[in-house]
């Protein structure tokens, strides 16, 4: 099937997210959009799976214009779209999850499970998948999930599947076995969408890249093109990917976890008798593909988690135990994974946000009342010194651009003397150039002393700032190992194979290969 | 391959493992056990007790059960201190305590709670068959009112409205069966009330996206005022002619109904009853095995995911609104057409609010709600059968039994019952 948009435009208000994008999508083509987040990838891809209505421009299936009121009239077009965040009922199992919509059914309006759960099997066993239709979709694993999403597509007679940011939640293992899936796909004669803002995936999958900047078209590519042009078509000018970091001269360790659990509600260990040490001057990254407890690990840290046993000493003093206040007393520096939900009140000013943790000491508090020109004179040093690009001062923190928000928290958090500090997914949707200046801040900071510990799911950004990385599965430590190692052995890990294990395997095949 | 299977098993084995000591259960089992002993054994009356299994001139003729007060007080309570010192154990060795050690134990504690308030009345004899084929009766308007919340909130939208719905309903059904003579007529009125009450609620709830519980509260006040000044100003007024519907007949099923116990339960009611069970079944069966079902749980559960495919989110939240109005509405009429016959102000006392309760007890599921109902229709059905008998139990506190059973029912699985995700969420395209 032929697909194609021409000149699709999307104005929100005033916003324009689309601006006259052109794309052709051919049969058993690759096509993959490539653009940093907040480009108008994804608010593309809605207006062509009928979500959202283009205010200007035309979609063309085989050279006839559609029209699409809503997703089932996508669908019923041969367009299949897999969402980056899964659209499955959680509670559902595989087979209801699939048959949503499109139900088979007998007399009286009665669902017949039985024949969407062959027709689940046939898709499972003919692409591979093992997908059990009877299993709960909350309980499986997210590749699994994704399979499901992708069945649920096909079960639809998709000739053409939008993957939008497939890669995000997945391990490096989980990775390669989509991409395989993507080319079995494409055997079979389907199209598929690819979006990403990932230069290695998009290179290895696509036949045809297309380039999107603030909501247009800026280029198309060859996939054979250096990473760097990539880039550079991307961010709108040329960027260094490598980080210029001298090796740690790490110190004295004063930050110490040792045998931490954390419990869940439910009572499951989420973390699960960590230990480990930073020392001034080095960066502990700690990978995992995301839920895997490092949210709770920081939070534990934080003094934000009930139910912690175990102990996390800095400098001597211990933190369990002891209230959010008297830890960032203590002189940690947390930067929360979600900055519009945890790190920011987003309806509080620029210069507001900049002084939530010092609001209630000297130079800003006097008595009862605040000192509105000390806050408005630190609000004009932070902004100068960080680089936050805002109208004013006094602008609502929630209507910053992502990176600009990130360096709002991340210049708070750097406003005082630090003896730990502690990122979490520190350029998650941030534009590329901010990524660069979040980095080296990072970096300054490990330089001057302190112990930095970074939570990441990005294995790049990991790779790029660690010293040493430690990989959570299932709450627990898989190993420490240094900040050079292998992507395939930090895959390994992710997916819960000890640290000794991953590099002997590692190790192995490359000694075959050669 | 196989380190990917070996690390899906583990996270599948992994789940199970880690289980808590948490030593809330064992705890209350013994506190519990420990008042079984004091009040049911060591207070246990001297004298004998009769529970009743059928009326003399029953075609059936079962006989009473006579049993010793102190000696069901002592075995029961040893029971349960036995079932309480296993869960200590179980807890110690950090175990799983098995669901049938709860349900024994409630059992236990029912019978020997029964047997002591029974024994300890002016007359120690009861009639069982009455007191649960009485729980039903007054469980009717609460099982069809915790149905319409079901309806409703599986699709995500939070019904406080039930107890509008209901009184509504009653009023409609009073006036329509009293001007046209046809208590049928009046069924229908109810469930077009009860649709009226919904469509307000639907219409500011998803049209309007104004916030739910809101919406419900201020419909509850605005039916109570209404009929009640309805009913000070024209029922009272010739309440000959508005307000003297006549009483749905009691239907029997020959043969059936005389089957004792139960016979009178399940054989022996109005049509308001029949369409009880009916209504109860259906729901079930269409919520979990039906197309609509799937769709109504899609909706309540995750509403974009449904929009993404094709199914239409606000809708399906609207219809499944109008229907529980029919519901409940129909579950009014049993106030004026069946328990008493006439409307009087407020007459629905709160049962709307306890339907809600019901709904949460029994999980957002229709069978689980209609015995969590059950439950409290039994509460307040042995309150009105105690005071009769003059136990030593003084009036007030047994009228606050079916309200204290709600009040820890409810608490006792707060953190345990998951609501439907997307209750109470509006959903905004886009």
């Amino acid at each position: 099937m032929k697909l194609e948009l021409i000149g699709i435009t999307k104005r929100f208000g005033s916003l324009v997210a689309n601006d006259h994008i052109d794309l052709v999508v051919l049969p058993g083509q690759v096509h993959s959009l490539l653009g940093e987040n907040g480009a108008g990838k994804s608010t593309l891809m809605n207006v062509l799976y009928g979500l959202y209505d283009p205010t200007e421009g035309e979609i063309l299936v085989n050279d006839k214009p559609v029209t699409f009121k809503g997703p089932g009239d996508a669908m019923a077009a041969g367009i299949g779209m897999v969402h980056q965040h899964f659209m499955l009922v959680p509670v559902f199992t595989v087979a209801e999850n699939v048959a949503l919509g499109n139900e088979s059914t007998k007399a009286g309006g009665m669902l017949n499970l039985q024949e969407t759960r062959t027709r689940i099997r046939r898709i499972s066993d003919q692409y591979g998948f093992d997908v059990d239709p009877d299993a709960v979709v909350e309980d499986l694993p997210v590749g699994v999930q994704q399979r499901v999403e992708i069945i649920k597509a096909l079960v639809r007679d998709a000739e053409v599947l939008i993957l939008d940011e497939p890669t995000a939640v997945l391990t490096p293992r989980e990775t390669d076995e989509l991409l395989g899936i993507i080319a079995q796909l494409k055997a079979d004669g389907k199209s598929i969408v690819f979006i990403s803002h990932k230069l290695r995936e998009v290179k290895a999958v696509s036949d045809v890249i297309t380039v999107v900047r603030r909501g247009r078209v800026v280029g198309t590519a060859d996939p054979s093109a250096p990473t760097t042009e990539l880039a550079s078509l991307m961010v709108g000018r040329s960027v260094s990917l490598t980080l210029d970091k001298k090796p740690s001269t790490p110190g004295e360790v004063t930050f110490r976890v040792r045998d931490l659990t954390v419990q869940a509600a439910n009572g499951q260990h989420v973390v699960d008798g960590l230990s480990f040490d930073v020392a001034e001057g080095e960066i502990l990254a700690i990978a995992g593909v995301q839920g895997n407890g490092q949210t709770e690990l920081t939070e534990a840290i934080m003094g934000l988690q009930d139910h912690v046993t175990g102990s996390i000493t800095l400098g001597g003093n211990e933190l369990v135990g002891r209230s959010v206040k008297e830890v960032i007393r203590a002189g940690v520096g947390f930067v929360p994974e979600d900055r519009s939900v945890e790190g920011l009140v987003g309806t509080f000013s620029v210069a507001e946000n900049l002084i939530l943790n010092r609001y209630d000491g000297a130079p800003f508090a006097k008595g009862l009342s605040m000192s509105r020109a000390a806050i408005d004179k630190n609000a004009e040093e932070k902004i100068a010194e960080f680089d936050v690009r805002t109208q004013s001062a006094s602008s609502a923190a929630g209507t910053l651009s992502g990176g600009n928000q990130q360096k709002v928290v991340m210049a708070r958090e750097f406003s005082r003397p630090l003896k730990l500090f502690i990122a979490s997914q520190p350029t998650r949707g941030v534009d590329v150039g901010s990524i660069e200046f979040l980095h080296r801040r990072i970096v300054a900071e490990r330089d001057a002393g302190t112990p930095v510990m970074i939570v990441s799911t990005e294995l790049d950004e990991v790779l790029e700032l660690a010293d040493r990385i430690a990989v959570l599965y299932r709450g627990r430590l898989m190993g420490i190992v240094p900040g050079t190692v292998s992507r395939d052995v930090l895959g390994l890990m992710m997916a819960g194979m000890p640290a000794d294990e991953a590099l002997a395997q590692a190790h192995d095949v490359q000694g075959g290969n050669l | 391959m196989s380190t990917a299977t070996t690390a899906r098993d583990e996270r599948k084995n992994g789940a199970g493992d880690a289980t808590v000591r948490s030593w809330k259960t064992p705890v209350i089992l013994s506190v519990v056990a420990l008042f079984a002993l004091l009040v049911f054994a060591l207070g246990a009356p001297g004298n004998e007790v009769t529970f009743r299994l059928s009326e003399e001139n029953d075609p059936i003729v079962l006989p009473s059960i006579v049993v010793s007060a102190p000696v069901i007080g002592w075995i029961a309570a040893l029971a349960m201190a036995a079932l309480a010192v296993l869960a200590i154990l179980r807890t110690r060795s950090e175990r799983k305590i098995p669901t049938w050690v709860l349900a024994v134990f409630a059992v236990l504690f029912l019978v020997a709670f029964l047997t002591w308030v029974v024994g300890s009345a002016r007359t120690p004899n009861v009639a069982l068959y009455g007191l649960l084929a009485g729980s039903v009766t007054l469980a009717v308007p609460l099982i069809f009112g915790s149905l319409s919340g079901v309806l409703c909130e599986r699709s995500g939208v939070v019904n406080i409205a039930i107890e509008g719905q209901l009184l509504f309903g009653a009023f409609a059904a009073a006036v329509a069966a009293s001007l046209s003579g046809s208590a049928l007529v009046g069924l229908l009125a109810a469930a077009v009330a009860g649709v009226l009450v919904s469509l307000v609620l639907a219409v500011f709830s998803i049209r309007y996206v104004v916030n739910q519980v809101i919406v419900g509260v201020v419909l509850n006040v605005l039916v109570s005022g209404l009929t009640g000044f309805l009913f000070s100003a024209v029922l009272s007024e010739d309440s000959e002619r508005w307000n003297s519907p006549p009483r749905l007949p009691v239907i029997e099923i020959p043969l059936l109904a005389d089957i004792p116990v139960i016979g009178p339960i399940l054989f022996q009611q109005t049509i308001v009853g029949y369409l009880m069970y009916i209504a109860v079944a259906a729901v079930y069966v269409a919520l979990y095995h039906s197309r609509w079902g799937l769709r109504t749980r899609a909706v309540g559960e995750h509403p974009k995911a449904a929009d993404t495919l094709g199914v239409n989110v606000n809708r399906m939240r609207f219809l499944n609104v109008l229907l529980a109005g029919v519901v409940a509405g129909v579950g009014g009429s049993f106030f004026t057409l069946v328990a008493v016959s006439g409307f009087g102000r407020d007459m629905t006392a709160g049962q709307g609010y306890i339907a809600l309760a019901a709904l949460i007890f029994g999980r957002w599921n229709p069978i689980g709600a209609f015995f969590a109902a059950l439950l409290f229709g039994f509460a307040t059905n042995l309150s009105n059968v105690l005071s009769l008998l003059g136990t030593p139990v003084p009036d007030q506190f047994l009228r606050m039994l079916p309200y204290v059973v709600t009040v820890f029912a409810v608490a006792g699985l707060v953190g345990r019952s998951r609501a439907p995700g997307a209750s109470g969420i509006p959903y905004i395209k886009g």
